[in-house]
């Protein structure tokens, strides 16, 4: 078993015959991932990497039955490729884009709302099964199907944390890559809810950073509802208050999303803390 | 971006919140003029991007035109210290010379992201002049929040609510109310992350005025505000940083000897933080993207070794998008180019990784190879204070 994404996922991208996109789903093609068509508004009835390309959202789901989608559309068009995404029905949505403004996430989270579309990023480098399914853009080589979830706010530190479970053995059930932005679909709390639920699933690697509370309130929910071993690892002991680091929501400001705060609130929440990134392969180790 | 407080009233006054009447001076000169116009006794106030700066002297009220012209000359080039600025303090080069209001009392208003539930929200509190993080850390009842609903701005109920709820006499509520709805039409309008007005103030004839303000506008949306492109200040931000920002690289600057180059902000971050556990000192962050190509590293490279304090340095890649042998080839080149002398500490992992450690094993170059995370930041630390024994 996995989360949210399997062998039965079928995924079409959005912004499909862009340089990055057709990279991409290339790439989860030949990891045996269920492409089944695109959309790049005006393109519709071309073929692109042997598959369909569509208008519109809308057609595109009614003509390959796509249960899933993926928006590689610069950032002044994601927030509409989501609601359109989510407009016309599909269960799951991953933004990939980078540099959306924080208002657009406003009207997508308020869109959302009520609806039963799920959304992960924007700014995420995705989700992957290992072994079933990849949508986003991980290196897929690293990855090994096995037991263990991973969630995390960045991209390269979550391939730096899969590379040492794998190279210890360790394998994954499903990644999950939910985003460096302020607002963001899928929460910690909410991977915490899957993974949980999931038999498949026998440990959890929560990956954050500074800026926010989202690993304090993720904390605290595990301390009262999961039972499975987690362990943690925060970006940022030694970011400057004040500056964004990199991503959108990776910030220090008024006292509040430091570091230390979050990885107090986690080791009191029973979560293993991990004080560098170079154990956290270790750690899992010794909690399976 | 951050932008001054005169720019920020200036918006605010766009959008009918009633602020001060003055206006900027960058000259003694233009202080003076700027004081006779206004007439009266006025404030002087240096413009830096920081807060605290009436604590480190550079707010100062003058009873005339000729005693504005003397604070002026004072206060103008002076490098003004407060806990926002840093040790090395920020020089000053601007004044917002504005007219002195008789205070009656000092309120906040401010609106930020509220990230869980993906929606600004409005805070407002009795507790003016203060700073809000530390009302909120030992009085948080004092601070009153409404939600801004996407679509309705802050509605005039909200405003009433937090009108009558930080003690407004009933005289000066609409004024507040309509002042209140003004700042959050321009939050929106402007696509800010932060707006504050810190003291909003009560004046003794039941007015209301924002006495400072400051607005930081989100980064991600500058693209669709052309005007508000124009009100940075490159004066405010280091040099090296404003440098990268050209090569569309994320670099921050930081006052170790260790300069980090890594790909992703994630791992860039935590780069930075073994290598502190491993007892050296970052000099930078630096986010190379993950699309980076070998003109990039040349750039990044010149960049990080820019910074004088630099005595090693630590590539940590973990390759994925951008390949080894890519970023290697970079490497090799950049160190060729800019006749590099410092040591070089290289992690590399990911796609082509091989390919990429033949080449920096060949090039001719000392680089050091290493295995992990936590063997680089080990390496790096001691090359570093080999380098700077």
């Amino acid at each position: 078993m996995s989360v949210l994404v399997d062998q039965n996922t079928r995924v079409i991208f959005q912004g499909f015959t862009g340089r990055e996109a057709s990279f991409h789903a290339q790439a989860s093609l030949d990891y045996g991932t269920q492409v089944v068509g695109g959309v790049t508004p005006g393109k519709g009835g071309q073929t692109h990497l042997g598959l369909p390309v569509f208008n519109t959202v809308a057609e595109a789901v009614k003509q390959t039955s796509a249960n899933a989608s993926v928006i590689f559309v610069p950032p002044p068009y994601a927030a509409d490729a989501i609601l359109e995404a989510a407009e016309a029905g599909l269960p799951l949505v991953v933004c990939i884009t980078e540099g959306i403004p924080a208002a657009d996430m406003v009207r997508v989270a308020a869109f959302l709302h009520g609806r039963n579309t799920r959304l992960i990023g924007p700014n995420c480098p995705g989700i992957i099964s290992p072994g079933k399914c990849k949508i986003g853009i991980m290196p897929a080589h690293i990855h090994r199907q096995g037991h263990v979830g991973v969630v995390s706010r960045s991209g390269t530190l979550t391939y730096e944390a899969v590379g040492q479970l794998t190279k210890l053995g360790i394998g994954q059930s499903t990644c999950i890559g939910i985003g460096g932005d302020p607002i963001i679909g899928t929460t910690f709390v909410d991977a915490m809810q899957l993974f949980d639920a999931d038999p498949d699933t026998h440990a959890i690697v929560m990956i954050g950073e500074i800026g926010g509370n989202a690993e304090e309130t993720a904390a605290a929910y595990i301390a009262q509802h999961v039972k499975k071993p987690v362990v943690g690892f925060i970006a940022g002991q030694t970011a400057p208050p004040g500056r964004r680091m990199g991503h959108a929501g990776a910030i220090i400001s008024g006292g509040s999303g430091k570091a230390e705060d979050k990885m107090k609130a986690m080791t009191q929440a029973g979560i293993t803390v991990c004080a560098t990134p170079a154990e956290i392969g270790e750690k899992v180790k010794s909690r399976l | 971006m951050k932008i001054h407080e005169y720019q920020a009233k200036a918006i605010l006054a766009k959008y009918d919140v009633p602020v001060p009447r003055g206006e900027v001076a960058f000259t003694v000169d233009e202080a003076e003029a700027a004081a006779k116009r206004i007439g009266g006794s006025v404030v002087v106030k240096a413009q830096i991007h920081a807060g605290g700066r009436g604590k480190g002297g550079g707010v100062k009220v003058a009873k005339d035109a000729t005693e504005a012209a003397e604070i002026a000359r004072k206060i103008l080039g002076m490098t003004l210290i407060t806990h926002q600025t840093g040790p090395e303090g920020r020089v000053v080069k601007r004044l917002l010379i504005e007219e002195t209001l008789p205070i009656e009392r000092e309120l906040y208003l401010g609106i930020v992201l509220d990230r869980a539930q993906g929606k600004p929200v409005f805070m407002a509190s009795a507790a003016g002049g203060m700073e809000i993080e530390e009302v909120a850390a030992k009085t948080p009842e004092l601070i009153l929040k409404e939600p801004i609903e996407p679509g309705y701005g802050l509605a005039a109920y909200q405003g009433r609510n937090l009108a009558f709820g930080m003690g407004i006499p009933a005289a000066s509520v609409n004024a507040a109310v309509s002042a209140m709805t003004a700042l959050a039409t321009a939050y929106t309008a402007c696509d800010a992350s932060l707006a504050e007005i810190n003291p909003f103030i009560l004046t003794k004839d039941g007015k209301v005025y924002a006495l400072d303000a400051k607005i930081t506008i989100d980064d991600n949306a500058l693209y669709r505000h052309k005007d508000l492109l124009e009100l940075r200040d490159l004066d405010e931000e280091d040099p090296l940083e404003v440098e990268a920002s050209r090569f569309s690289l994320n670099y921050i600057k930081l006052d170790g000897n260790i300069a980090c180059m890594v790909n992703g902000a994630g791992l860039a971050m935590a780069t930075m933080d073994i290598v502190k556990y491993a007892g050296g000192s970052p000099a930078n962050f630096l986010d190379v993207g993950g699309g980076a190509n070998a003109e990039q590293i040349k750039n990044a490279f010149r960049i990080l070794l820019s910074d004088a304090g630099v005595q090693a340095v630590l590539i940590n890649i973990f390759g994925g998008i951008l390949r080894c042998d890519v970023l290697a080839t970079g490497v090799v080149n950049a160190a060729r180019e800019l006749n590099i002398k410092v040591p070089i500490v290289v992690r590399m992992e990911g796609t082509n990784v091989e390919k990429g450690q033949e080449i920096l094993r060949t090039s001719g170059f000392n680089f050091t190879v290493a295995d992990g995370m936590k063997d680089a930041a080990e390496k790096v630390v001691r090359a570093a204070k080999g380098a700077a024994a």
